[in-house]
């Protein structure tokens, strides 16, 4: 019951005191209710779920995720097979 | 807990809603093939079906294999991004006589009009069959017109019945995939079924999505003059998606089929609808690409002929033909697992929640 | 799409599915709570691909599913009436009721109509004053702020003619059920990132130290799952029990305290029967005095329904996690999506459902026989 899927907010408007919007997923635009996310605004990136924007996107935090999944391919590298993991070529240095 | 009716115990029969025709009947996936199979063959007797599902039926007339094709097209909405129920009704016929191997001839189309039709659709409808009979060069020669009342039609229903006559080197049966043959598709899946989806306002979505509606009649004469007999199975998936149209080929001929997620073409925008919707591009119905069964040693020639021409820029590979698991269609997902592919089970419903 | 293809990589999966096995050193068994959640476990074949030791049991978290039979009975008897228009989300359509179901219903002329928002049932309600409209209110904590909302503008617009049956189900009270279950295995929880989003993750944190369960608020992209799996085999392994938030990009420890606002007004918190598993106290919402005019259940008098489940369906043992769909006689047989006997096989986030169509031992007989020719 959780299918809420991240836009990105390309207008606001006010209708009957309630904040509106138009969200574009990927090429697919919907009238979404930003009344749950009032500090929101135009470029921002919401999870809409059933019409209605429930949560803003931390685009800091997700970028950061991202990140350590993609470091964690590293240090994994080297934590499994240290002699295979890369090496400077410099034959001053010893293998950890 | 739900107290349960002891004295219900004795029916082991589920619920099924057996008495009335559904939504679900008409989508190409497994009610449908329960309708044909239960209601109408028996009726029709052996001539209506060989058994073996296919998009079209060869007649021999005096040792000319004469191929022939009906379908009827009540899409709602009658207009969407990318054509029309015209050109639809039209590059839909063409499209089964090819799959059976034939160069189309000719065509019969027939109206059913709601009275209070505009005349100003029904010219626009009219104008959109004839440009799309003359763009694939296959004449309409006769055709029929009925008006019923207010209310007994949506609109407009079109039929369209199509002949033409098989290739030589056409050589095509649902039942001919054989262990070792490769899996092609011509091109992206989900623009058709999306966009008229997306386009009920009852949805409320804008898209950019167009129907991929075309006719694929040169395609198959190129292909088949590329790799004639080695090619085993041509299928336009239509309703019911590329799913259903592979588990109809895989039960037919007995064989199983896997295929790869990362391999399957879907448009971003296209994919974005499903999101959105809840569909699976592989249950979504397409009106301009095709899945061809071929040989192995021959594939990858095929292929490059392919992307040669227009209606198939990026055809790809998308599996192979295996002996195990008869009947049956898999997938190995994007994550390293395996799932198996179903067919539509009956109307595919937006998933909201 | 942004924000959801990159959770979707499959070469940063394998890390995580390295990950997982390297801190794996015995069994453990964690429960997802949310049916999207089970879905994506299940079509991506990825509680296939863990290590041996880790066991994923699918919980509860499908609101269509625990939907009670008798409510669904009174939603069929409701939409039967000449005057009522019935919306819903789609899921709802094919919930297989004691008699039929509202699909079936539509075949027989009954105006039952799909939305996508809460709010085109209101905008139904503006358009056709002259019938009644009656909205499927079922979902989660998730859904709960856009119900509301339809409440209020409803009331706004001082439509008469709008109601809602309502099924809302809350997730703590049952993860509580089932961890005071005495035969419960669950050892941990990714909680259903969602329903969080909302509520924020305070509730579970006296879960997590009474019971002594971690507890990790979960996305539902492949990536977010197994990083879920992992922050939660980290903290059993080393004998942690907090709840950490691994959807970090979409919930915090507040959650929406605007859409919390817009829930208090219109619900209040009540005892609700989840469909296979009973009554558990305080875990649903129903309306508040202010807005109980809007309730369809008491505008549509409906008379004393007897709702039957099938005898044979174990729906309530698969939404508790004690046993798998594959372990149920009618699995395949009798009870599939075509021929549901119950809600999880309708569903498409119910455990059976999933199971179904990936495709899970032991699977039918092809639907449709071939002939010779």
């Amino acid at each position: 019951m959780c299918l809420g899927i991240p836009g990105r907010i390309t207008q606001t408007t006010d209708v009957a005191g309630v904040l509106m919007g138009t969200v574009d997923f990927g090429g697919v635009s919907r009238d979404v209710c930003l009344a749950y996310v009032p500090q929101a605004c135009v470029g921002d990136y919401v999870i809409v779920h059933v019409g209605f924007a429930i949560s803003l996107v931390d685009e800091a935090e997700a970028q950061r995720t991202l990140e350590i999944l993609r470091a964690m391919g590293d240090a994994l590298q080297q934590e499994l097979s240290p002699e295979d993991a890369p090496q400077p070529i410099s034959p001053d240095r010893t293998p950890a | 807990m739900n107290t349960v009716d002891p004295t219900l115990g004795a029916c082991p029969v589920p619920l099924v809603e057996s008495e009335k025709v559904m939504l679900g009947h008409g989508s190409g996936g497994q009610l449908s093939a329960e309708l044909l199979r239960d209601v109408l063959v028996p009726a029709l007797g052996a001539a209506a079906s060989t058994g073996v599902p296919e998009d079209a039926a060869v007649i021999d007339v005096d040792g000319v294999d004469l191929v022939l094709s009906t379908d009827s097209f009540v899409v709602s909405p009658l207009f969407f991004p990318g054509g029309d129920i015209g050109a639809l009704a039209v590059h839909g016929t063409v499209n089964d006589l090819a799959m059976m191997g034939a160069m189309p001839v000719a065509l019969a189309v027939t109206y059913v009009i709601e009275e209070g039709f505009p005349i100003a659709d029904l010219r626009r409808v009219t104008a959109s069959v004839g440009a799309a009979a003359a763009a694939a060069g296959v004449p309409v020669v006769t055709g029929d017109t009925k008006v019923v009342g207010r209310g007994a039609a949506d609109g407009i229903f079109v039929t369209t019945t199509g002949i033409g006559r098989r290739l030589p080197q056409a050589h095509i049966s649902a039942a001919f995939a054989r262990p070792g043959d490769v899996v092609l598709l011509s091109g992206p899946i989900g623009a058709h079924g999306t966009t008229v989806l997306s386009t009920r306002e009852s949805l409320g979505f804008e898209t950019e999505i167009a129907s991929d509606t075309r006719a694929l009649h040169r395609l198959v004469a190129a292909m088949l003059a590329d790799a004639g007999p080695d090619i085993h199975v041509m299928r336009d998936p239509t309703r019911g998606g590329v799913a259903s149209a592979l588990n109809e080929i895989a039960t037919a001929s007995q064989v199983g089929i896997e295929i790869d997620e990362q391999a399957i073409p879907v448009p971003p925008t296209v994919a974005a609808a499903c999101e959105l919707l809840g569909l699976d591009p592989l249950h979504v119905a397409n009106e301009g690409c095709l899945v061809a069964i071929t040989a192995p040693d021959t594939a990858d020639a095929l292929l490059a002929t392919m992307r040669s021409l227009p209606e198939a820029l990026s055809a790809v590979r998308l599996g192979v033909v295996v002996n195990e698991h008869p009947g049956r269609v898999l997938m190995n997902t994007l994550m390293g697992g395996t799932r198996i592919v179903d067919m539509l089970v009956g109307e595919q419903l937006p998933r909201i929640c | 799409m942004k924000y959801l293809d990159e959770y979707r990589d499959p070469a940063l999966a394998r890390h995580l599915f390295d990950q997982i096995h390297a801190v794996t050193s015995q069994p453990w068994a964690l429960m997802e709570v949310c049916g999207g959640q089970t879905h994506t476990l299940v079509r991506q074949g990825i509680d296939e691909l863990l290590p041996a030791g880790v066991r994923m049991i699918h919980g509860p978290g499908c609101p269509v599913c625990v939907t009670p039979l008798e409510l669904i009975d009174k939603a069929l008897a409701i939409t039967q009436r000449e005057d009522v228009i019935f919306t819903s989300y789609g899921d709802m359509l094919r919930v297989p009721g004691s008699t039929t179901d509202l699909l079936a219903l539509r075949a027989r002329g009954a105006d039952v109509r799909v939305v996508y928002s809460p709010l085109d049932a209101v905008r139904i309600a503006v358009e056709r004053p002259d019938r009644e409209i009656v909205f499927f209110a079922v979902g989660f904590e998730t859904t709960a702020p856009a119900n509301a909302m339809a409440v209020l503008r409803a009331h706004q617009l001082g439509l008469p003619n709008f109601s809602m049956l309502v099924s809302h189900v809350l997730v703590p009270p049952a993860m509580t059920a089932i961890l005071d279950a005495p035969d419960c295995q669950v050892q941990a929880f990714l909680a259903a990132g969602h329903v969080c989003a909302v509520m924020g993750w305070t509730e579970y944190e006296p879960i997590a130290s009474r019971y002594h369960v971690p507890i990790v608020v979960t996305g539902f992209e492949p990536l977010d799952l197994l990083e879920g799996i992992l922050m939660a085999v980290r903290q059993l392994e080393a004998g942690r029990a907090e709840v950490e938030n691994q959807y970090a990009r979409a919930v915090r420890r507040s959650g929406n305290t605007e859409a919390q606002d817009a829930i208090r007004r219109v619900f209040r918190i009540g005892d609700r029967t989840w469909r296979g598993i009973g009554i558990i106290p305080a875990s649903g919402l129903t309306l508040t005095e202010e807005f109980s005019h809007y309730d369809a259940e008491q505008r549509f008098a409906v008379a004393d329904l007897t709702a039957r489940e099938h005898p044979a369906c174990i729906a309530g043992d698969i939404l508790k996690g004690t046993r798998l769909p594959t372990d149920c006689t009618a699995y395949g047989t009798l009870c599939t999506p075509r021929t549901p006997l119950g809600a999880p096989m309708v569903s498409t986030e119910g455990t059976c459902a999933a199971f179904y169509t990936a495709g899970r031992q032991p699977y039918p007989v092809p639907a449709i026989p071939v002939r010779s020719s």
